[in-house]
């Protein structure tokens, strides 16, 4: 099989001629789902911190679901997502269907649940080790949350680097909500998905080895930063 | 010159608070359960101004229990903890605090430590702050991180994390377990320091020799009760209690 | 330590920035086509859609699907155009009033590409049912699109025409991939199966294998492409205007021109054959 071989060499030629039209492939890609990350960070957290830190009726049945739904098909998400923008849709008013915002909302959709339910386990782990503490501070709710976020960031860098993980790579969703529309919707994983329907898969592997890459620096740019912010900022 | 004038300022402000008081400590018929066992089965006690209670007793005969439920963090089962004729919870908590036999340290540098508290008890004060850091001999460590430290050196933050809120009551589970020798000295200063302020040290301890240092008082328990409440003087010579007189003589006590 | 918090949240905020500041999602001018996989595959719109965005301005989005679920986004209004190859389907959906009025735009065919064994022994056979009658009988694998396609509603009445009934041999030789032209041509080289495909979609394929074309020619295999506007009627949000210049413009003498003029390796992979005095009617 000299695919493999043919992949790896595309791949690298890919990189190092880098045309407008992948670098725009790749940005978009990247703001699609660090976007989609941030707002699972935003609404994830705390649901995660509100799971770890208090007790409540249902709370049991809210974890199950919570863990449940991070196996969301991507695919499932996507017809959600598809369903509720349609024009013939409750929200097809907004006409964010194949747009990139559209995209967006699919991915933080999927990694929303991923984001809650592995932030509600280290924050749970951390809030059992400090919960007598604070007890004996009378450290009111807000201010305990904030702490745990805080005392926990690099656990939940990770947690967010495992949602960035699953929505660059996810095809299923942005595929259907966004149409994988040349220059406008069309991001890695569709770009893969298309290039294997054209039957070339040298260039679909190698499209993957680039993908593979990004999100590679991702994490080693997420990691470089834990490592400065240790060293240097203990302020 | 500076530090030492500090300290005293410092010393100043926590006698002029203890007159407020929240001493005498009133405990009546005083239970507590878990699992279907009673692990404090009846313990009525009263602790009064000033000096250090030693809490002392054999393994599971409730020490932590007992100083636990006089902090307020857990709820008696059946019973009466008053302090100055307040009910224990979160009202006398406030006015108190409490170390732990394993510090519990932020994840944060070691003057950030100190900052979480006085922030919560009032407002920043990094003068403050940096006397506290001074007193724990912690001043050229402020800018690391606090669980990086050595054990004695986390305790001795905790020790003085705690000091930050300025607390009328000092509750110490076992604080110097497991740490070296110097660290124990240290932190029995501090401890000696913070009752001459005028602070009530409450102080569980597996340590004959640190008990006979710095009690004030004794209270032993065994199995969930108090087999004797005395003045130290005459504890360590003539224990009135049988489990006290064999554990002070080194038997196992069940 | 506050330094570290100060980092996380930039990252975050950069993320939303970053959305929020690059450029709105579409420019002023722009439409949706609701197409198929074949237009989109061979790279035909590639070739003729910066045609018609420099005479015109109007950008086009293709949302390439089967023919299908194309006609099913078009019916929720999701698209402005739609450009797809199932004759019976797109009358039914003007029929029912989704539609404006249909227009033939191009055609090629289909053809049955199959392994070099050619067990049933239908190479260079130019009669469809015939051959799949021999398929049939002889077991050889087929692969399916089984997806609603444009493709596979053809397919499924090749069969009827050659009274096979495909349902009973499912699974046996008979495979559905439920896919598009792409991954079914992969998974029928990969597992030595007959499919029916679209011309142009096969000269573009890169992983042909050794397969080859072994039925073409025939009559039955004609496909013919259709193109019509949503109505605005039903979906109010339909850029008619815009809508209307791209299919002006692909029944005309431009668009027909350069859909003759898109060849992979010197074959041509769509014949226009627009006709001109309905285009008249429309304008």
């Amino acid at each position: 099989m000299q695919d493999f071989a043919e992949a790896f060499r595309l791949a690298f030629h890919l990189v190092s001629q880098m045309d407008d039209e992948l670098a725009a492939i790749i940005a978009l890609s990247l703001r699609v789902s660090l976007t989609a990350v941030a707002i699972s960070a935003l609404i994830g957290l705390p649901l995660g911190a509100l799971l770890a830190t208090t007790r409540f009726r249902g709370r049991g049945g809210l974890l199950v679901l919570v863990n449940a739904l991070m196996g969301l098909p991507p695919v499932v998400v996507g017809l959600l997502a598809y369903m509720m923008l349609s024009n013939a849709g409750p929200m097809g008013f907004l006409q964010l269907l194949y747009t990139p915002t559209a995209m967006i909302i699919a991915q933080a959709i999927l990694i929303t649940p991923i984001v809650t339910a592995l932030s509600r386990q280290v924050l749970e782990d951390l809030n059992t080790e400090y919960a007598e503490q604070f007890a004996s501070l009378s450290v009111p709710w807000a201010t305990r949350v904030g702490a745990l976020i805080v005392d926990a960031r690099y656990g939940l860098l990770t947690v967010l680097l495992a949602g960035f993980g699953r929505a660059v790579a996810e095809v299923g969703a942005v595929i259907i909500v966004g149409g994988n529309i040349a220059h406008l919707t069309r991001v890695m994983t569709t770009a893969i998905a298309l290039e294997t329907s054209k039957g070339d898969l040298a260039l679909a592997l190698a499209l993957g080895i680039v993908l593979l890459a990004i999100a590679l620096s991702v994490n080693a740019a997420v990691m470089s930063l834990r490592l400065t912010a240790e060293r240097t900022a203990h302020g | 010159m500076a530090d030492r004038l500090a300290i005293d300022a410092a010393a100043g402000q926590a006698i002029a608070r203890s007159t407020a008081g929240q001493l005498p400590l009133n405990v009546l018929g005083l239970t507590w359960k878990a699992g279907g066992k009673r692990l404090i089965d009846v313990i009525s006690l009263q602790l009064g101004d000033g000096g250090v209670t030693v809490i002392m007793g054999p393994n599971g005969a409730g020490k932590s229990l007992l100083i636990r439920l006089l902090h307020g963090l857990l709820e008696p089962e059946t019973g009466e903890i008053t302090w100055n004729g307040e009910r224990a919870g979160d009202g006398t908590r406030a006015q108190q605090a409490m170390v732990f036999q394993k510090p519990v340290l932020l994840r944060r540098s070691v003057s950030a430590n100190i900052d979480f508290v006085l922030k919560l008890k009032g407002g920043a004060d990094p003068t403050y702050r940096d006397e506290l850091l001074a007193r724990a001999g912690l001043a050229d460590k402020a800018r690391q991180p606090a669980r990086a430290m050595s054990g004695g050196e986390q305790q001795r933050l905790a020790m003085v994390r705690a000091l930050a809120s300025k607390p009328q009551v000092l509750f110490l589970d076992e604080p110097t377990a497991s740490l070296d020798p110097a660290s124990v000295h240290m932190i029995e200063t501090m401890i000696a320091d913070v009752r001459k302020e005028g602070v009530k040290v409450v102080l569980v301890t597996h340590d004959a020799g640190q008990a006979r240092r710095l009690a004030h008082d004794v209270v032993f328990l065994h199995r969930g009760r108090v087999a004797e409440h005395t003045p130290a003087a005459s504890f360590f010579d003539n224990p009135s209690s049988s489990p006290a007189r064999d554990y002070l003589a080194g038997k196992i006590v069940l | 330590m506050r330094n570290t918090v100060k980092l996380l949240a930039t990252a975050l905020t950069l993320g939303v920035a970053i959305a929020a500041t690059t450029p709105a999602q579409a420019e002023d001018k722009s439409i949706i086509v609701q197409s198929t996989t074949s237009t989109q595959n061979s790279g035909l719109f590639d070739h003729i859609l910066p045609m018609f965005e420099k005479a015109t301005g109007i950008k086009v989005n293709v949302v390439a699907v089967g023919t299908g679920q194309a006609i099913k986004n078009a019916q929720n209004c999701d698209g402005d155009v739609l450009f797809v190859h199932a004759k019976a389907a797109e009358e039914k959906f003007v029929a029912e009033g989704y539609g404006v009025k249909r227009y033939d735009v191009m055609y090629n065919d289909f053809v049955i590409v199959g392994p070099p064994a050619d067990a049933p022994g239908v190479a260079g056979s130019n009669d469809a049912a015939g051959s799949l009658k021999k398929i049939a009988d002889a077991k050889a694998t087929f692969a399916s699109r089984g997806d609603d396609s444009g493709t596979h509603k053809k397919e499924l009445s090749l069969w009827k025409a050659a009274g096979v009934d495909v349902k009973a041999a499912s699974v046996d030789w008979y495979r559905e991939t439920g896919s598009g032209m792409g991954a079914t041509l992969n998974t029928g080289v990969g597992m030595g199966a007959y499919v029916l495909t679209d011309r142009a979609t096969w000269i573009s394929f890169k992983n042909k294998g050794d397969f080859k074309i072994a039925v073409e020619g025939d009559k039955a295999l004609f496909n013919q492409y259709g193109i019509m506007q949503v109505k605005p009627e039903k979906c109010p949000n339909v850029k008619a205007a815009e809508g209307q210049s791209f299919i002006d413009w692909i029944l005309g003498a431009e668009g027909q021109n350069a859909i003759k003029s898109y060849k992979i390796d010197g074959q041509q992979l769509f014949f226009p054959n627009a006709d001109p005095g309905e285009m008249k009617q429309a304008g």
